[in-house]
């Protein structure tokens, strides 16, 4: 389970591969430097066929045994023609949570990136529109880091001043042009 | 003296042909629009007719899904997993017990492999002919979805009788499932199969050749099989750009490698293929149903380790040892060892994946899903940009975006 192409990579990249492992289920993953990540995004892409962007996530490790850096971010990219997933790792340090952003190879990360950021506050470097997603633009915090509390309520937020209002604007509505 | 403007002019400064200075007009569809469904709410700017700009904005049923996962034990993250795709809700379930056993490693009884695969194709029909009427009564096709729902009520009845719920299934416990099918069960599936045979006949008459439905959606909500890889579409949507992934037929799971099926491609990319691509489906997965039923074998549903699965009530009632292993069950929970999956199904969808991350704790650590919903929406202003408004509604009709998976 994408073993053949790790070893590619890790013949063709050397110095991005920083880690291998293995999973519990026997699938195979690399750590990857973070400089590196496009580059390599970009040969597993154009060379190696992983063409399908499956996803990408983030986990805090915060209460894990091991935590420094302390988050780490996740791609999982997939190959038709050898079947097979590519899982891919980047560690992220908490006081420059910044990692290169991939939509100019992966249109599919520009939505992922925007859940990540939204989640984690990890920011994605070169992305157009990294706004949050799930969340309103108000929202204080970030609420899958592991220090956001569970039941962290926030005050309501004023309506915003100018938004969708404008289109409901002249005839028919009580709002002037 | 002409009106102020109506001066005759030199030839070449017709007034007729100054610009009036054009403005885009703002449309707001949604989060509650009666042409969509789901809680999507969709920003257009028109120029005429014309989509110059489409944003989508999500989030208006986020119920933070994964937080609540992170804080309770891997049992009872089960009902939540109802509530990502409510149109087909034991393929999450069993989706997510999946992984689970994958990470504990876990192999389950035959007998729930065959059942958890007629659970989720009853539901992989029922999703597919919820996502065909929605879209035939989005554009003016009420008497499909009036057909499709009486057959849909017939499939909701089965998922009663076997899970004791019509939406909120919560079938399935790690290492197998909680129940066996209930007497006379598999008479009433085959009899269902068959009237909701006769009504996908039924639709497929009033849809695939009529004039109106083609000219709505052939050659609409196009998108190239490039874009479609790089945004990551798969299932139907995917199938309808030529690719032809399927998970049941790439990685094999439960017991689709002893089942015979077809994974049915087309290539127009279109609105029009993505329904036809359901439509077979939905026949495909009747023949799945009607052999799963056929070869189903005896044995239990629910593997005997109590680590895992719950000790049957009466030795609980009985015993020393089950009622310790029920306690610790309920109280700690499974205690599934520390370590990392990724473990994708094929949902009606497309890949429902879940990465999940245990600390050996009990409880899960990090649960993540990838919902198919998620990337394929995500491509959606993409490919309503510059089309007309009126594509806009089959476009996000037939690419089937579930509220519940896409915002958590």
């Amino acid at each position: 389970m994408s073993q053949k192409a790790l070893d590619r990579l890790q013949r063709t990249l050397p110095q991005a591969l920083v880690q291998r492992y293995e999973d519990l289920s026997g699938a195979h993953w690399a750590i990857i430097a973070k400089e590196s990540l496009i580059p390599l995004l970009r040969y597993a892409k154009e060379e190696l066929g992983f063409r399908l962007f499956i996803s990408m996530d983030a986990v805090d490790r915060l209460q894990l045994p091991v935590n420094k850096p302390r988050f780490e971010v996740l791609y999982f990219l997939y190959s038709i023609e050898e079947n097979e997933h590519l899982r891919l790792k980047v560690l992220v340090d908490e006081e420059a949570p910044v990692v290169p952003s991939a939509h100019d190879v992966f249109q599919g990360a520009l939505w992922a990136e925007r859940s990540v950021w939204d989640f984690y506050g990890i920011r994605f470097e070169g992305h157009p529109d990294l706004r949050r997603l799930f969340l309103y633009e108000e929202f204080e915090g970030h609420p899958l880091r592991k220090d956001y509390p569970l039941r962290g309520r926030q005050p309501l937020t004023p309506e915003r001043p100018h938004g969708i209002e404008e289109a409901f604007c002249g005839p028919g509505s009580n709002r002037p042009v | 003296m002409a009106p102020h403007g109506l001066e005759p002019h030199a030839h070449d400064e017709n007034p007729l042909d100054t610009d009036f200075g054009i403005q885009p007009m703002l449309v707001n569809m949604g989060p509650s629009h009666p042409a969509t469904h789901g809680t999507v709410r969709l920003k257009v700017a028109l120029h005429g007719e014309n989509i110059q700009d489409c944003d989508v904005e999500i989030g208006f049923l986020h119920r933070g899904f994964q937080k609540s996962c992170e804080n309770v034990t891997w049992a009872q993250c089960l009902p939540y997993t109802d509530r990502l795709n409510y149109v087909s809700p034991m393929m999450n379930n069993f989706g997510f017990l999946s992984a689970v056993e994958k990470l504990a490693g876990i192999e389950i009884p035959e007998r729930a492999k065959y059942i958890r695969v007629i659970g989720a194709e009853l539901h992989r029909i029922h999703d597919h002919l919820v996502a065909t009427a929605a879209t035939a009564m989005e554009i003016g096709g009420l008497t499909v979805f009036l057909y499709a729902v009486e057959a849909r009520e017939l499939i909701m009845e089965r998922v009663t009788e076997l899970t004791g719920a019509r939406l909120t299934t919560s079938y399935g416990r790690i290492g197998g499932l909680n129940r066996d099918i209930p007497d006379g069960w598999k008479d009433k599936v085959l009899r269902t199969l068959d009237c909701v045979r006769s009504a996908a006949n039924e639709i497929d008459g009033l849809l695939t050749r009529n004039r109106i439905f083609m000219d709505r959606t052939v050659g609409t909500g196009y998108l190239s099989p490039e874009d479609a890889l790089d945004f990551g579409f798969t299932g139907p949507c995917l199938r309808a750009c030529g690719i032809g992934l399927d998970i049941r037929k790439a990685r094999p799971y439960w017991a689709y490698p002893e089942l015979d099926f077809e994974v049915p491609i087309f290539h127009a990319c279109d609105n029009f293929d993505r329904y036809r691509i359901r439509m077979e489906e939905m026949f495909q997965s009747d023949r799945l149903i009607r052999q799963a039923l056929e070869k189903l074998p005896g044995g239990p549903v629910l593997i005997d380790d109590w680590r895992f699965a719950l000790p049957p009530q009466e030795t609980v009632l009985s015993s020393i040892e089950g009622a310790i292993a029920h306690f610790k069950l309920i109280m700690e929970g499974a205690q599934i060892p520390a370590g990392e999956v990724y473990h994708a199904t094929e949902s009606s969808n497309g890949e429902l994946g879940w990465y999940l991350r245990s600390d050996g704790s009990g409880r899960p650590y990090k649960v993540h899903i990838r919902a198919p919903g998620f990337q394929i929406l995500s491509a959606l202003s993409k490919m309503v940009k510059g089309k007309l408004l009126s594509d806009l509604i089959p476009t996000f009709d037939t690419i089937n975006m579930i509220g519940g998976e896409v915002e958590q």
